[in-house]
């Protein structure tokens, strides 16, 4: 029997970016939050002294534990699907800061036609350009709306930047100035200008310089150590919840984060949410902690199956294309949209073994729609990139094709090229399709008996189609920087999504827009059907923009928290009205 | 026998500072006291001038005695060693899979939750047999030699997923490879595998490679890349895990291992050659 707690403000599930965001915004103002999750409690000195490949990378210290849930995947819908089981294939966050924490720190926003993508694309190229099944929509929300939470995000992380020269219009520049460059970053630069392109440096959550944001937390400057990904940081210089947000929420003595607190409910009256139903997984006792406001802010899949378990919202159904919760699962996927061209130098080393996260330099010329689609067999785009993260000695051991995997050639050539190679990659935007969706898988549960979340995933020519235009492009720009050997990546006509979800980057299961039949919610992150109940973070996206997630799952949290205070104040209602929806009074 | 401490202050580099101290104040940084761009100036000096004393020493007390079998048998620990060398063999670049402890290595990660799989998900129902001893796809599925994909990720196969379907956790997974190749040795050599010689051991290999082999249970495959990333993690990872011997795979590699910064030496263009120092004096 769940034991009933003393009511609150707010109660969240989740306390990383948006979690973490929305907590800090209205214990500000005065309100009383109770944040709730899953994983262990941390703090930044548990990640002092942690340079630790095995420990970090290769066995995962800092993702979820699959044994006690994970999710299903399959290709189709006639497919039984497979359950995840290890996390080489899934690199799910949890724990305080939840992904925010092991994250590279590349920051990009989208761009305004990500925001308008459906009526921008049949304004320039008619309907006819948009194939049947992709079920394009746009957000119900403008770049320029949505601008000045971007700006409060990059001031609140810190970002170090360099402007975008074709970039969107920016209120304000980065709080920042960009990171160091490396040789690899001049020559990527040199290249891709003499190309005519516009490269810049990718922002940055790893600090060029020790900065102190607007609600007085200090981030310091980033020492370039190369452990960035799927590590937190060693000197708190990479921007994340533990080190920003969630300390200016414990600050103001109104926050409480409950750690080890599985949340399996939305409970709810059918018109209003009442609170949150969870397991402390340390005693399996349950609680009931009910709530003004309830926010759904984990990763995607915990949003959508949170949704799913507590019967709210339509359910998507993949044949009719109607109901939304499920709808427009879309990300960045490993064998697909991360694949670029590798150049092996022979006489040319670079020290490939230094970097940061998000140290490395882009170019926007192919993003979005940046480019003419009139005579291309695909839509949307891709920025190019050349990362320097910081090769690890385990997982990387680039060798020319042909070489084989093991044994002396590849030992010796593994350590000849282990600094004579870098790549370029490009990275694309995905957009939705009516067979790609998010539902309760029927056979495999999680360790309290809950089913576990299903994802049913395929390509198409789009991708494909996509992907080849963008892997050209970087072997044009790979030759250019002046490599012996170039070879880009394949991409066979039959490849397909392998149910590795090692990106991180997944978007939709309960999309933002501005009419209740094809949204779960609107642009204040609020349920359309349930007032008090906003689900923030990438399960908003209705589609993957070419960019990294992070930046516009803070700026949506910051547009979250302002409408949670005004919907408070108001006593209620939506925030704002759908085309299809009547008033409520 | 000297103490921590007193060792420590015996190794004062000139500025008159230790190691052992000086990385301590890098845990005062991370807590947001010192500026960063200071820091990194010092600690790449720092780090510098006082590598030769410490990191040789550490080596000769510890590490030979925790060279002992904590999970396999002897003869299946000799199968390993033998495979492990094949896949990572000693060279003109240096010592291979068991000059660098890598048997060792694998036998204690075994011994450990990751041979049980403790964090994976495990509940039922798994595939049946045959379908998880035949990989699919047969063009795609060896392990890339080139991995693709961005930030070092090894691209994954289109049958990645089902890779790992296996009702048999890596502990049964490696003996029932490492047996099947010693069998396979004694049918087709009538000898033992480490007995075999470096081509017989090689043919084998191949085979499990490349799927002529069957388990029962799990594909050969399967077990190879277990294997083959294991060697890796082994030859690679920190000493700590008792591989890695004397750091020899990173100098090999040329990585430097836990540096604390490269802030004065990431934007300059000559490659920089730098000792490697280990988790044993980073984290003092």
């Amino acid at each position: 029997m769940a034991q009933k707690l003393d009511k609150v403000d707010a109660v969240i599930v989740g306390s990383g970016w948006a979690g973490g965001i929305i907590a800090a915004e209205l214990t500000k103002k005065g309100y009383n939050v109770v944040g709730l999750e899953r994983g262990v409690d941390k703090d930044q000195e548990d990640y002092i002294g942690t340079k630790d490949e095995l420990r970090f990378s290769r066995r995962y210290e800092m993702m979820q534990h699959l044994n006690k849930e994970t999710i299903t995947s399959r290709n189709n819908q006639d497919a039984t699907a497979l359950p995840v089981r290890t996390n080489e294939n899934a690199l799910f966050g949890t724990n305080t800061g939840g992904s925010g924490v092991h994250w590279n720190g590349v920051n990009f926003r989208f761009l305004p036609y990500d925001f308008e993508i459906y009526s921008k694309t049949v304004e320039r190229y008619g309907k006819d350009k948009i194939p049947k099944g992709m079920t394009l929509q746009d957000w119900g929300i403008t770049y320029d709306e949505l601008e000045k939470y971007y700006d409060r995000y990059e001031k609140m992380a810190g970002i170090s930047g360099e402007e975008n020269p074709i970039g969107p219009n920016r209120s304000d520049k980065y709080p920042t100035p960009p990171m160091k460059d490396t040789p690899a970053i001049r020559l990527f630069k040199k290249s891709t200008s003499e190309m005519g392109y516009h490269p810049y440096h990718i922002p940055s959550a790893n600090l060029s310089e020790q900065y102190k944001n607007p609600d007085g937390e200090t981030i310091n400057a980033c020492m370039y150590c190369a452990f960035c990904e799927t590590y937190g940081c060693d000197f708190g210089a990479k921007s994340d919840p533990i080190i920003t947000v969630l300390k200016t929420a414990k600050k103001t003595g109104n926050y409480e984060l409950r750690n080890e607190a599985t949340v399996t409910r939305v409970m709810h009256d059918g018109n209003r949410a009442t609170g949150l139903l969870y397991t402390d997984t340390k005693t399996g006792q349950e609680y009931e902690q009910p709530a003004d406001i309830v926010v759904l802010a984990g990763f995607i899949f915990t949003n959508t199956r949170l949704l799913l378990l507590s019967d709210i919202g339509k359910t998507y159904n993949p044949k009719t294309g109607t109901g939304v919760i499920g709808k427009n699962f879309t990300g960045h996927f490993n064998n697909m949209t991360y694949l670029g061209a590798r150049g092996f130098f022979e006489d040319k080393k670079f020290n490939n073994f230094m970097g940061a996260g998000a140290l490395g330099a882009t170019i926007d010329d192919f993003s979005g729609d940046n480019i003419d689609h009139s005579d291309l067999d695909f839509l949307h785009g891709f920025e190019v990139q050349i990362q320097t993260t910081g090769n690890r000695p385990i997982a990387t051991n680039f060798v020319p094709k042909g070489t084989p995997s093991w044994g002396k050639e590849f030992k010796d050539k593994s350590l000849y090229y282990t600094n004579r190679n870098l790549y370029v990659n490009a990275l694309s935007g995905s957009l939705p399709w009516q067979h790609n969706y998010l539902d309760l898988d029927p056979t495999y549960t999680d360790f309290l008996g809950n089913p576990l979340l299903r994802v049913t995933y395929s390509y198409t020519d789009q991708d494909r189609n996509l992907s080849r235009y963008a892997v050209d492009v970087c072997e044009k720009i790979m030759k250019k920087m002046g490599a012996d050997t170039v070879e880009k990546d394949e991409i066979t006509d039959d490849i397909e999504f392998n149910s590795s979800f090692t990106t991180g980057h997944f978007g939709g299961g309960a999309i933002m827009g501005n009419d209740p039949k094809t949204s779960a919610v609107n642009n204040y992150s609020q349920m359309w059907e349930m007032d008090n109940l906003f689900v923030v973070g990438a399960s908003s996206f209705p589609h993957f923009g070419n960019y990294n997630p992070t930046e516009t799952v803070g700026a949506l949290a910051y547009r979250a928290a302002e409408g949670i205070d005004q919907f408070l104040k108001d006593g209620g209602g939506l925030l704002v009205k759908g085309n299809q929806v009547k008033s409520k009074t | 026998m000297t103490d921590k401490r007193s060792d420590d202050d015996k190794n004062l580099d000139e500025d008159g500072l230790s190691r052992r101290r000086f990385i301590k104040n890098t845990g005062m940084v991370a807590g947001g006291v010192v500026g960063g761009s200071l820091l990194g100036g010092l600690l790449t000096s720092q780090f510098q001038t006082d590598e030769e004393t410490k990191t040789d020493k550490k080596q000769e007390t510890s590490s030979d005695l925790q060279d002992a079998r904590m999970f396999f048998n002897q003869n299946d620990f000799k199968v390993l060693q033998a495979a492990t060398e094949r896949i990572f063999p000693e060279d003109d670049n240096g010592p291979g899979a068991i000059g660098l402890g890598v048997p060792y290595f694998i036998d204690k990660q075994l011994a450990g939750s990751w041979g049980t799989n403790a964090k994976d998900y495990r509940e039922r129902p798994f595939l049946k047999f045959n379908q998880v001893e035949n990989m699919q796809q047969k063009d795609s599925e060896n392990l890339p030699p080139n991995p693709q994909g961005a930030q070092g990720e090894d691209q994954k196969t289109n049958t990645e997923n089902q890779r790992h379907q296996s009702r048999l956790n890596r502990r049964e997974i490696f003996l029932n490879g490492l047996r099947k190749m010693n069998q396979l040795s004694q049918e087709r050599f009538n000898t033992t595998f480490d007995e075999a010689s470096e081509e017989q051991q090689i043919e084998i290999l191949q085979d499990f490679e490349s799927g002529k082999v069957k388990l029962k249970g799990v594909a050969a495959e399967n077990f190879f890349i277990l294997l083959r990333v294991a060697t890796l993690e082994g030859a690679y990872s920190d000493p700590l895990y008792g591989g890695n011997k004397n750091m020899d795979g990173w100098k090999m590699k040329e990585f430097p291992g836990a540096q604390p910064a490269y802030t004065n030496k990431i934007s300059q263009d000559e490659f920089a050659k730098i000792k490697p120092i280990s988790l044993t004096d980073y984290q003092g």
